[in-house]
């Protein structure tokens, strides 16, 4: 495997692991703060994905339609907490499993009404589409290095919103004692309300990213969704630090993985063989990273002290 | 077990007295949700406008429908109620190969015929071929069998394939290596469900290869696609027409322009049965038809054809009338093998923009009068 090869595979991680984040912070500061497992995270993805779609094709810009997207699915994550969410706080997790899993099938077949079963055409804007030489002789599509540029961004924003800023206290404190900080005068429906709007916004976000480079299709969350649990869970639930850390470790895992595997197998089996069961080890890799970190660190990397 | 077998025993008690004199009750398990709803819902509307063209001569069918949501155990549910309650004759409806092989053996072992619209598994084709089971569409490696002619007779001698790592996607490559006589540069299987194909295509771009040949049907094939068109890695795609069907083309959109796919249908064939097909179907539901909608609209005339002979309840006299497949399909030329799957022939067809709108039409014929690899197999 030549050294090219290695560094297209590493951005490819990297830009993966980008992507992940993108959906699991907000799935990790939703639970943080608000104690809320919220399964529809995946919906909002695809909301997102559509609206830039439509967005897209109605004014024939990318950039709206990705506006869109942020605003589409932010709204509609604003509106599901005023209208569902908030009555679930104090239940316990089974409901609001059972809740947030309605809504995907609610999101899901609404957005088939609305937009069909056949999935969208969505596409890359004229300046991000074609290849950058990066120094060493890597060609790499340049709308990914976009994307591994915004999560960056998007990490940076999110870091400097929590520890920097008023509203970042408000959220780390609403996160260790939600009656106190109330008490306090801090209207923490509001603050729940901004906090469920800005995961959904990411999620949104993510969607028409992906969208954009993958299929805007009705379903399209649900195995991202999977997997950004499991990045929350390596990363420990709440912190977006550890987002970042497990989005990248499972995004490399998973596409190193997938590219050595079948190919160091070949060492030790017969080629067709090793392929066979180089595919389904790969596939099962970042779980095993997953349990892993567990038994190493039963709360994850960077999980909230017991 | 013992309640599954007591379970069977008492089906079939059931569906002795169950269909009545010149009726007949089809039960259509389709993926109407989720991802892949795009194929089951143009098999779908491809069935029952048949039903609706062919007027009277379809009063007596009964068709129950419900969505598998792309799921072997709902599927399985599915064939229980509607064999157990609805008491169908005839199961139809299944895209998907690993649905299929939860689905069909169980059903015909009941006594009901299942009549394939589209998955057609090699496990079913060969040895453990069943009388009461008929595939209409393709054994699933004919398309694969098919791009694997074309690649050797537009000259390809070093060709990367990848498709994914379930039952499909391992015919998918054997089928295609059975024609293939060029070396492979590399042989890839990835995950089902896939979207993201950034690792594979990094393995294309450094093995050297002079074309692709991909097996990736529904989202899974958009994603590949797009992200290959945006990698600038240029070598020419192959794939069968799953790739490349009408469904998922508008959302492909300018990148799969000019690429060859194998198909055993295209709405361009010129027969008076397929005129009829895409004229009606355009007509009815204002899009162009997939591949998907034909075979759904054959599978309807071939149980019309059948029905006009036999009654279901003769299953002996209906089968032999299935077996005759005296319908004009919108394929032309159409009959059934030993192993009860077609003998038809697969084209080429190449993706073009058209007023604006991107198919495909036909610029050759792979495979003549094809049956399958695993006839010879089938002993019935």
């Amino acid at each position: 495997m030549s050294a090219v090869l290695i560094a297209e595979q590493t951005l490819n991680g990297l830009q993966y692991g980008m992507m992940l984040f993108l959906m699991a912070a907000g799935l990790t500061l939703v639970f943080g703060v608000m104690g809320l497992i919220n399964l529809a995270h995946g919906a909002l993805y695809m909301v997102g994905a559509f609206a830039c779609a439509a967005v897209a094709a109605a004014s024939g810009s990318f950039w709206l339609g990705l506006g869109a997207s942020l605003a589409a699915a932010a709204a509609m994550g604003a509106l599901i907490e005023v209208a569902i969410i908030r009555r679930l706080y104090a239940r316990d997790h089974l409901d609001q499993v059972l809740a947030t899993f309605a809504l995907i099938l609610v999101l899901s077949e609404t957005t088939r009404w609305v937009f069909g079963s056949f999935p969208l055409y969505l596409s890359l804007p004229e300046v991000l589409s074609g290849t950058v030489t990066l120094p060493g002789g890597v060609v790499y599509p340049a709308f990914r290095l976009a994307i591994i540029t915004i999560g960056f961004a998007v990490a940076g924003g999110l870091f400097w919103l929590i520890g920097r800023t008023r509203v970042g206290i408000r959220i780390r404190a609403g996160e260790a004692d939600r009656e106190m900080v109330a008490a306090l005068g801090v209207d923490i429906a509001r603050l729940y309300t901004f906090v469920f709007a800005l995961g959904a916004g990411l999620a949104g976000l993510a969607g028409a990213l992906v969208g954009t480079i993958q299929s805007v299709q009705v379903g399209m969350g649900e195995p991202v969704l999977i997997l950004a649990f499991v990045v929350i869970v390596i990363g420990g639930i709440g912190s977006v630090r550890g987002a970042l850390v497990g989005a990248l470790l499972v995004g490399m895992t998973d596409t190193l993985g997938k590219a050595m595997l079948p190919q160091a197998l070949t060492l030790v089996l017969e080629p067709a063989a090793a392929r066979g069961v180089g595919a389904a080890a790969a596939s099962m890799l970042i779980y095993i990273v997953m349990a892993g970190v567990l038994v190493w660190r039963p709360r994850g990397l960077f999980g909230a002290r017991a | 077990m013992r309640r599954i077998s007591t379970a069977i025993a008492v089906a079939t008690l059931l569906a002795s007295g169950a269909a009545g004199a010149d009726g007949l009750k089809v039960g259509m398990i389709t993926t109407l949700s989720g991802g892949g709803a795009g194929l089951g819902i143009d098999a779908r509307d491809g069935f029952m406008l048949a039903l609706k063209m062919a007027g009277p001569a379809a009063a007596g069918i009964e068709v129950v429908i419900d969505d598998d949501q792309q799921k072997p155990d709902v599927a399985v549910q599915l064939a229980d109620k509607m064999i157990q309650s609805d008491k169908v004759d005839v199961l139809t409806g299944i895209i998907w190969s690993n649905l299929a092989m939860a689905v069909v053996p169980a059903a015909v072992a009941q006594d009901k015929f299942y009549l394939s619209l589209n998955a057609g598994p090699s496990a079913l084709a060969g040895a453990n071929c069943h009388p009461n089971y008929f595939n209409v569409a393709w054994q699933n490696d004919n398309l694969h069998e098919a791009a694997g002619a074309h690649a050797n007779a537009a000259g390809y001698g070093k060709t990367f394939i990848l498709a994914p790592n379930y039952p499909a996607g391992t015919d998918a490559l054997s089928g295609f290596k059975r024609f293939y006589t060029g070396a492979l540069s590399g042989e890839v299987y990835t995950q089902l469900g896939q979207t993201d194909y950034a690792p594979e295509i990094a393995q294309i771009r450094s093995s050297g290869a002079d074309s692709v040949f991909f097996f990736l049907p529904g989202g899974m094939g958009i994603a590949f696609v797009k992200q290959y068109a945006e990698s600038g890695v240029g070598i020419p795609l192959i794939g069968p027409a799953f790739s490349f069907s009408q469904d998922i083309l508008g959302a492909v959109g300018a990148a799969a322009l000019g690429v060859k796919n194998t198909a055993q249908w295209s709405k361009d064939l010129d027969n008076a049965a397929n005129q009829a097909f895409v004229a009606g179907f355009q007509a009815e539901y204002g899009r162009l038809p997939s591949l998907y909608a034909s075979q759904g609209f054959d599978t309807a005339n071939l149980i019309l054809s059948a029905m006009a002979k036999a009654e279901v309840t003769d299953q002996d006299a209906f089968r032999t009338a299935l077996r005759a497949a005296d319908f004009a399909s919108t394929r032309g030329a159409f009959r059934f093998n030993t192993n009860h799957h077609p003998i038809q022939d697969i084209y080429v067809r190449e993706v073009v923009e058209e007023n604006g709108v991107i198919t495909n039409r036909i610029v050759g014929v792979a495979l003549t009068d094809r049956g399958d690899a695993y006839a010879e197999q089938c002993k019935m």
